[in-house]
């Protein structure tokens, strides 16, 4: 069958290249499904044996992520951003559109092999949706005259990489610059200021400066290095770049333009803990910047910045890239490194922390690409360059990516402790009459909160803002979000895997006016329910949207809620009779059943 | 050692413990029974049903991956737990299809016998009714992925006191799945046995060995005779 690449590459080249190492699974998955446009049994069957890995093992990996698929997904294999601000800004149109073109229904594969169109979570790129992958490529700005043409190549089965470039253009998005983004490091400058002040001395720096992690929670990065320097035996450095959580863009900017700011701020960490090696995990939709970075990488080993003996100092550190396929949960620390391990992506049990037995068990930095970022910028222009912005509980800037409903979407790198309003102001989103701070897994506000401050004492955010004016619909952001993670729960406990089937189920209800107060309330009681006792973060915080919207635009809610006379079952007796209606061919009106 | 360096209190009981021990396995020693389902002393705790969960000083957590600590207040029949229990014991029963009455595992059925304990009335949810593939290709043993909880028991004494390793746990989110560790996926090309420990830790009618059913008549199974609780309360 033809295959958009490499079509001769063999699973035993795949397996070699990765030096038949088992942690490297989900790389060596990654590649068959590029090649194969599915990961066939035969490939399970083989990595299996090759690997010595069991074979439960090896299928149990292909089914968790999104990325990787059983069967067949045809010569080309098209994604569209289904987050809530792709939507606002019409990818449902244009997925569909594309669909109808193509006489295909949404993710299911055309029957000639030819390709599959479905829609997948966030792909990071918000600020110029709608958004997608072709073929694992970005493409942005889609509009419904491109996808006319884009439904005549893929008939014409023009490959992807001769398709217009101008849709997979991306631009930076960069809005304002702080601090961070007009640092740049001339390569091994950071390095050497660190090694000349001395490694401990310059963990001191970065515990001064008072930064806080920047993939969302806030924990102190100097803490967390120090943990580590206090740990004895073997270290890994690892660097979080899934950025998985709608409606965050800004490491993506961070990985095209400052990889050698990260890479530094991953070596300085490296260096201080002595490990010998470390990772960088990028979620799968960055592919496109692969190749960019591994040049960076090369750059830097030639220049003695990664390798042995690093700037003379007689220690040895390297690094290596490694990609996500499609499970917002992998960002979850502890996901992550089970996913680097070549596993399922499912967070462990805690205690023990990262810092103590993190990646192969042993004692692991994970940090937020920003938190790296800014840790070398910090190494090398000292505390007081970073601790002199924001405010006394959250130091330093925070790079925001802002999109939705506003004139000026992007990126903004803005002291912490500044007002929703002034984000506002700045983004062009006065008309806004709610933001979500934070991504789904964050907060949302209403007017009467705008005062509020982004930080990590009030509204935290790993940098997702999105802006939704008065025409928006509430409820339906909040059912979206709630689709959202159903589908990136990852299974393992009660609470989340079965809690947000439920929590979807409700709000379709509800969003569709068939719910009544009781369905309300029952969002209520599980939510809470679902947050109190799910065994990870994503659980915890899955029903945050819900529960926000419910408090603060209750009328949007009660407005559609149907009286509690006009009852609606959750069992519908029609619908699961309609199977053995078609089997039986009964279609007399007698068996006909109704609520009412 | 003084009694408080290694005591803990389980509402309002003090507990000893040994270091390095889980809530759970210290509570469970000193004939204290706390709801479990994903839970067997035997094997590594897995820490996924989340029916065992506890409030240790305020915080809730899974008490068969919590360590137990000097001091500790640890509350677990409080009322808003209890209703969280129940909750989960209801999902776990909406999530799959468990047809209690033909079931060969009623009455021995940990499942059942917790929501017995937990006063469970009915299931209260929109019940999924999902379509799951059942094993049936081995001449000893069934596998009816239909009443699987996905508690991952049968994983690890498989693996750990069997030594065969042949299940695994697949899919993701409500897909979650147990798989069979064979070049078929199908049990009967796998050496399990109808001794193994694998099947006898189902705490659910999911594995079951074929033309052993209902031995026992109604009135004198496994929890008809005594209630889980009393069961973990008397075999320590
Ligand atoms: C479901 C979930 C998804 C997450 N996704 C990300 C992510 O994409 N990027 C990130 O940096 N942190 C993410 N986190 C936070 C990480 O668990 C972890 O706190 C972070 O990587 C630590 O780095 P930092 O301290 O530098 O922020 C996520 C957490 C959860 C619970
Ligand atoms: S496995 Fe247990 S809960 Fe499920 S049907 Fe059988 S007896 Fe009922
Ligand atoms: S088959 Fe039984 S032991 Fe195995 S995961 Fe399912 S319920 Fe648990
Ligand atoms: S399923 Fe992942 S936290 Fe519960
Ligand atoms: S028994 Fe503790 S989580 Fe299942």
């Amino acid at each position: 069958m033809a295959s958009p690449l490499g079509q001769s590459v063999t699973l035993h080249d795949i397996a070699a290249r990765h030096l038949h190492a088992r942690h490297r699974l989900l790389q060596m998955l990654r590649e068959v499904q590029a090649s194969r446009s599915y990961v066939p049994e035969e490939a399970i069957q083989f990595f299996a044996h090759v690997l010595n890995l069991p074979i439960a093992h090896v299928r149990g990996c292909v089914e968790f992520y999104s990325f990787l698929h059983t069967t067949p997904r045809g010569q080309f294999d098209v994604y569209f951003s289904d987050s809530v601000t792709d939507r606002m800004a019409g990818s449902e149109i244009v997925a569909k559109r594309l669909a109808d073109r193509l006489g295909v229904t949404l993710g299911q594969p055309r029957a000639d092999g030819r390709v599959t169109v479905s829609m997948t979570s966030c792909t990071g790129h918000c600020e110029q949706a709608p958004a997608g992958l072709a073929n694992g490529r970005v493409f942005t700005r889609m509009t419904e005259a491109r996808i006319e043409k884009m439904a005549s190549l893929i008939e014409h089965g023009v490959p992807v990489s001769e398709w217009p470039a101008e849709w997979f253009h991306v631009d930076d998005g960069i809005r304002e610059r702080g601090i961070t983004l007009e640092t740049f490091i001339p390569p091994g400058e950071a390095i050497r200021t660190a090694l000349a002040r001395g490694l401990p001395a310059t963990l001191d720096e970065v515990e001064r400066s008072g930064l806080q992690g920047r993939g969302g929670a806030g924990f102190p990065v100097g803490r967390k290095w120090r943990g580590a320097y206090e740990t004895k035996g073997a270290h890994y450095i690892t660097c979080n770049a899934d950025e998985g959580e709608p409606g965050t863009f800004k490491d993506r900017v961070l990985l095209a333009k400052y990889a050698d700011e990260l890479f530094e701020g991953m070596t300085i960490a490296g260096l201080l803990v002595g490990a010998k090696k470390g990772y960088v995990y990028m979620r799968g939709e960055y592919e496109y910047m692969m190749e960019g970075l591994q040049t960076v990488l090369e750059e830097r080993r030639a220049a003695g910045l990664l390798g042995e003996n690093i700037c003379e100092s007689g220690l040895d550190f390297d690094l290596r890239i490694h990609l996500g396929a499609g499970a917002y949960v992998c960002g979850e620390q502890s996901a992550l490194l089970e996913s680097l391990e070549g596993k399922r992506g499912i967070p462990r049990v805690r205690p023990p922390s990262a810092v103590k037995i993190g990646l192969f068990g042993q004692s692991t930095i994970n940090n937020n690409v920003e938190s790296f970022v800014q840790a070398a910028q910090i190494a090398w222009k000292g505390a007081e360059w970073f601790s002199d912005h924001g405010e006394t509980k959250s130091r330093g800037t925070k790079l925001l990516s802002i999109a939705g409903d506003c004139q000026r979407p992007g990126i903004y790198e803005l002291p912490l402790g500044i007002t929703v309003r002034e984000v506002l102001a700045r983004c062009g989103g006065e008309n806004a009459k709610a933001v979500q701070v934070g991504g789904p897994a964050g907060t949302c506000v209403g007017r009467d909160e705008f005062d509020r401050r982004v930080s990590y004492a009030d509204l935290a955010t790993g940098g997702s803002i999105m802006v939704f004016n008065d025409l928006r619909d509430m409820v339906d952001v909040a059912r979206q979000f709630a689709h959202f993670f159903a589908h990136e729960s990852c299974g393992f406990c009660t609470p989340c895997r079965v809690g947000t089937q439920m929590l979807k189920h409700y709000a379709d209800k509800i969003a569709d006016g068939q719910g009544t107060q009781r369905d309300l309330e029952q969002v209520k009681s599980i939510g809470e329910f679902v947050k109190g006792y799910s065994h990870c973060g994503l659980g915890e915080t899955a029903p945050n949207t819900l529960l926000d919207t419910i408090k603060r635009f209750p009328e949007e809610y009660t407005s559609r809620l149907l009286a509690e006379a006009d009852f609606v079952p959750d069992f519908d007796l029609d619908a699961s009779v309609t199977e053995s209606r078609a089997l039986t061919g009964r279609q007399d009106q007698l068996d006909q059943v109704h609520s009412d | 050692m003084s009694e408080t360096k290694n005591t803990f209190t389980l509402d309002g009981q003090p507990v000893v413990f040994e270091a390095g021990q889980t809530i759970m396995n210290a509570a469970l020693a000193a004939g204290h029974y706390i709801p479990h389902l994903c839970h067997h002393r035997e094997f590594k705790p897995h820490g996924s049903c989340k029916v065992c969960t506890v409030r240790v000083n305020g915080w809730l957590s899974a008490s068969c991956t919590t360590p137990a600590s000097a001091g500790a207040k640890v509350e677990s029949e409080a009322p808003d737990i209890q209703e969280a229990r129940r909750r989960i014991v209801q999902m776990l029963f909406i999530e799959g299809n468990h047809f209690c009455p033909f079931c060969v595992k009623s009455g021995n059925c940990q499942l059942q016998a917790v929501a017995y304990h937990l006063g469970m009335e009915d299931t209260s949810l929109p019940h999924r009714f999902p379509s799951r593939a059942m094993d049936a290709s081995h001449p000893d043993v069934v596998l009816d992925r239909d009443r699987c909880i996905n508690c991952s028991l049968c994983v690890r004494a498989s693996r750990d006191a069997d030594g065969k390793d042949l299940f695994g746990l697949s899919g993701r989110g409500i897909d979650t799945h147990l798989v069979v560790n064979s070049s078929t996926g199908l049990l009967k090309d796998t050496n399990i046995d109808a001794n193994d420990r694998a099947i006898q830790v189902c705490p659910t009618g999911a594995l079951l060995v074929k033309r052993r059913g209902y031995e026992q008549p109604i009135g004198e199974r496994r929890f008809d005779a005594q209630a889980i609780e009393c069961e973990f309360e008397s075999k320590y």
